[in-house]
């Protein structure tokens, strides 16, 4: 029987981590382009869009990511094609951000205040002007923080990928668990891998918060 | 495409999915309701409790915020037993939602036991109420209050986060759908179906969750 | 012996002092109004007093409670000595009856049963037995203050002290309140009240104590201190109520 060095174990965990990355990336920069189309729809003028969206975010706010993730593996098998892990976890995971990242931005779209749509429409602009120039401006500072902090969610979102066999950070702590028959350390040290890829995302989070806090006090 | 859609393995299987449903309730109002009290211990520590008890807690809150859940199942699961630690999957399922929902409503609550007016801490103390007893009669119930929306959602996302203690073998839904894909080769019927059961579940949570806050706050917050 | 002893009391915040050894001996039974300009520490003292800021130097003691930093003295001091807020600070998710029995049940461990026959006397005492039931939010302000004497008078203490008790209330409300206070004055509790309705602190109080930068700068009888300020300071203060 081979013997694992704690240095192989961490070697082959932060090989596997680059796919946690990568993944994550692709899931929230595919899910905020995604998330941006459905907030057009979620604050525009059009009823049936509106309702559309707010559909969309209770089925997936709703629903278990796990259970998205089966779906979209086994859905796309529907279709006659040999599914490949990884874009069933991608596509899976796009979905499910772009729900919570418009849920997050309609928030902060909705938190500039009142008088901001009064003054731009009294100037004369119209609604994309006012969109355009004066409401998304102020809420893209509001939102950063926020949107920040959801990557968090997203980078913790991506283990559950490895239930569908993507091999990432996870699936490599049960495969190296397996060979190692260390549950504790091997399961310890993945712990800490995610923590040192989302501590730094949460912490930044917060301090963005504060000082927009501070930046809003002084106003 | 000429995929046909099967669900006559329902009559058969009915019973296996009534009874991963009653296990995720079981789990989600355990685990709440112990998840909560763990928070509210948490927040109390972190706003007002001894300050040599405030660090421990941070770095617990601060572990669980940023690592999965589904790692958190493994290590208690799969790694606690090396230390000697038995559970049953029932037990590490409940516990790791325990510790989960402790770390992020202790955070949720603690904002609301900050917003308290300091008036009321105050009125407490001049009542002759130590800190510990204003906290417990008269800060807790309004700071919950405040924050009752936020917590209610907490809580739906940790029972739908519960789907993965499948992958333990505790019998949820998802245990349920696995079993069922895995005898009838019906994989998206059974997903489908029980992703519908989540949804429902999800909002009847979120009434029975407003229901209950309207038991424990018959009036509207205060200014 | 007096009731309560203020003795060479100082206190700082960082570097401000804000209390300069303040020196004042309440009997029992005696009315005390304390005025003085905004910032002259009279809020602080009274906090003092009820143990909520804590002293730097010199004693309080209250009817043999001291007053120490630590729970034990704390609460006996605060047994002694209740406190009225200017912003009443009513528990809102209880109702009124519950705002006066709770403190009873929780400090006194007083049975429930007995808790609420106290609650319902003192609210009766203070108008209000019919309003038992109602919570904060559905009372006026007058009635809020009212209430909020009633949970202090439930704790039977040996005085009350009152911070600008009127002050956050509409001007048709103030008399309501003051009369409950006139009506505690008159059965003989002890009272230190931070005020601002000078016509009240001459009709009811014993003794008027001016406060200026942290000291008492002139004490007496009403008809002294209103009628006769020896000091430019208390001369310019009372010039700029547009009373008397
Ligand atoms: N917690 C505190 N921290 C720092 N400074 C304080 C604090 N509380 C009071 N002060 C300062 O102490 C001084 C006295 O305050 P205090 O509230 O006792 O005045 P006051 O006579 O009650 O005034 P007012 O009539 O406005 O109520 C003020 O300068 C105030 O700014
Ligand atoms: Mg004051």
């Amino acid at each position: 029987m081979m013997t694992f060095t704690l240095w192989d174990i961490l070697r082959n965990l932060l090989l596997a981590a680059r796919w946690t990355v990568v993944l994550s990336l692709v899931s929230f920069i595919g899910g905020g382009l995604l998330g941006m189309a459905l907030l057009y729809l979620r604050i525009g003028k059009a009823r049936a869009g509106r309702m559309f969206v707010l559909g969309y975010v209770e089925l997936f706010q709703g629903t278990p990511l796990l259970m998205q993730l089966f779906l979209a593996f086994f859905g796309l098998g529907l279709f006659g094609i040999d599914v490949p892990a990884w874009l069933a976890a991608g596509l899976a995971l796009i979905l499910w951000t772009a729900a919570f990242l418009v849920e997050i931005w309609r928030g902060c779209v909705e938190s500039v205040a009142r008088g901001q749509w009064e003054a731009s429409a009294s100037l004369g602009m119209g609604y994309v002007q006012q969109m355009r120039y004066v409401i998304l401006p102020q809420a893209v500072r509001v939102a950063v923080p926020p949107t920040v902090g959801f990557s968090v969610q997203v980078v913790k979102g991506t283990a559950l990928t490895s239930i569908i066999g993507f091999v990432e950070l996870s699936k490599a702590g049960t495969v190296v668990t397996n060979a190692t028959f260390e549950p504790f350390t091997v399961y310890g040290l993945v712990a800490l891998i995610y923590f040192a890829l989302c501590w730094p995302l949460s912490k930044s989070s917060q301090i963005l918060e504060r000082k927009l806090n501070v930046a809003h006090r002084n106003h | 495409m000429t995929y046909r859609f099967d669900y006559s393995w329902i009559a058969e299987y009915w019973p296996v999915v009534l009874k991963g449903l009653v296990t995720t309730v079981e789990l989600t109002l355990i685990g709440t309701l112990f998840g909560v009290a763990l928070g509210i211990a948490c927040a109390w520590t972190r706003s007002l409790g001894p300050r040599w008890l405030r660090p421990p807690v941070v770095a617990y809150v601060e572990l669980i915020r940023n690592t999965p859940f589904l790692i958190q199942l493994f290590f208690i699961f799969f790694g606690l037993p090396s230390l000697g630690v038995q559970m049953t999957e029932f037990q590490a399922a409940v516990l790791a939602m325990v510790i989960n929902l402790g770390a992020y409503s202790g955070e949720i609550i603690r904002a609301g036991i900050e917003a308290t007016p300091r008036g009321q801490f105050e009125a407490g103390a001049s009542l002759a109420m130590t800190r510990f007893e204003t906290f417990r009669h008269v800060v807790l119930i309004p700071a919950l209050q405040r924050i009752w929306p936020a917590l209610s959602s907490q809580i739906v996302i940790v029972m739908l986060g519960s789907a993965v203690v499948s992958q333990i073998a505790a019998e949820d839904i998802t245990f349920a759908a696995n079993f069922i894909q895995s005898r009838t080769f019906r994989a998206f019927e059974s997903y489908f179906l029980t992703t519908g059961l989540y949804l429902l579940l999800a909002l009847a949570l979120r009434q029975a969750l407003r229901g209950v806050g309207k038991m424990l706050f018959p009036r509207r917050a205060a200014r | 012996m007096s009731l309560i002893a203020i003795t060479e009391v100082k206190k700082r915040f960082g570097d401000v002092e804000v209390l300069k050894g303040i020196n004042l001996d309440v009997e029992r039974g005696e009315v005390v109004a304390i005025i003085g300009k905004s910032g002259s520490g009279k809020s602080t003292l009274l906090r003092c007093v009820n143990g909520l800021e804590m002293i730097d130097d010199g004693s309080i003691m209250v009817a043999g409670a001291q007053l120490i930093n630590d729970d034990l003295h704390l609460k006996a001091l605060r047994l002694k000595v209740g406190m009225i807020f200017q912003q009443f600070n009513l528990f809102p998710h209880l109702s009124a009856g519950r705002n006066v029995m709770l403190s009873q049940m929780v400090v006194k461990k007083t049975p429930a049963g007995e808790a609420e026959a106290m609650a319902r006397r003192m609210l009766e005492r203070v108008g209000l037995g019919h309003k038992f039931d109602a919570y904060p939010d559905q009372l006026s302000g007058g009635q809020q203050q009212r209430v909020a004497i009633a949970r202090a008078l439930s704790m039977q203490p040996m005085a009350l002290l009152c911070d600008e008790i009127t002050s956050a209330l509409d001007p048709e409300l103030v008399n309501e309140v003051l009369a409950v206070v006139k009506e505690l004055a008159a059965d003989g509790m002890t009272l230190m009240m931070v005020t601002h309705e000078m016509r009240f602190a001459r009709e009811v109080c014993d003794r008027v104590v001016f406060m200026h930068q942290g000291r008492v700068h002139e004490i007496g009888p009403p008809e002294e201190v209103f009628g006769n300020p020896r000091t430019p300071e208390l001369r310019q203060f009372l010039g700029a109520q547009l009373v008397v």
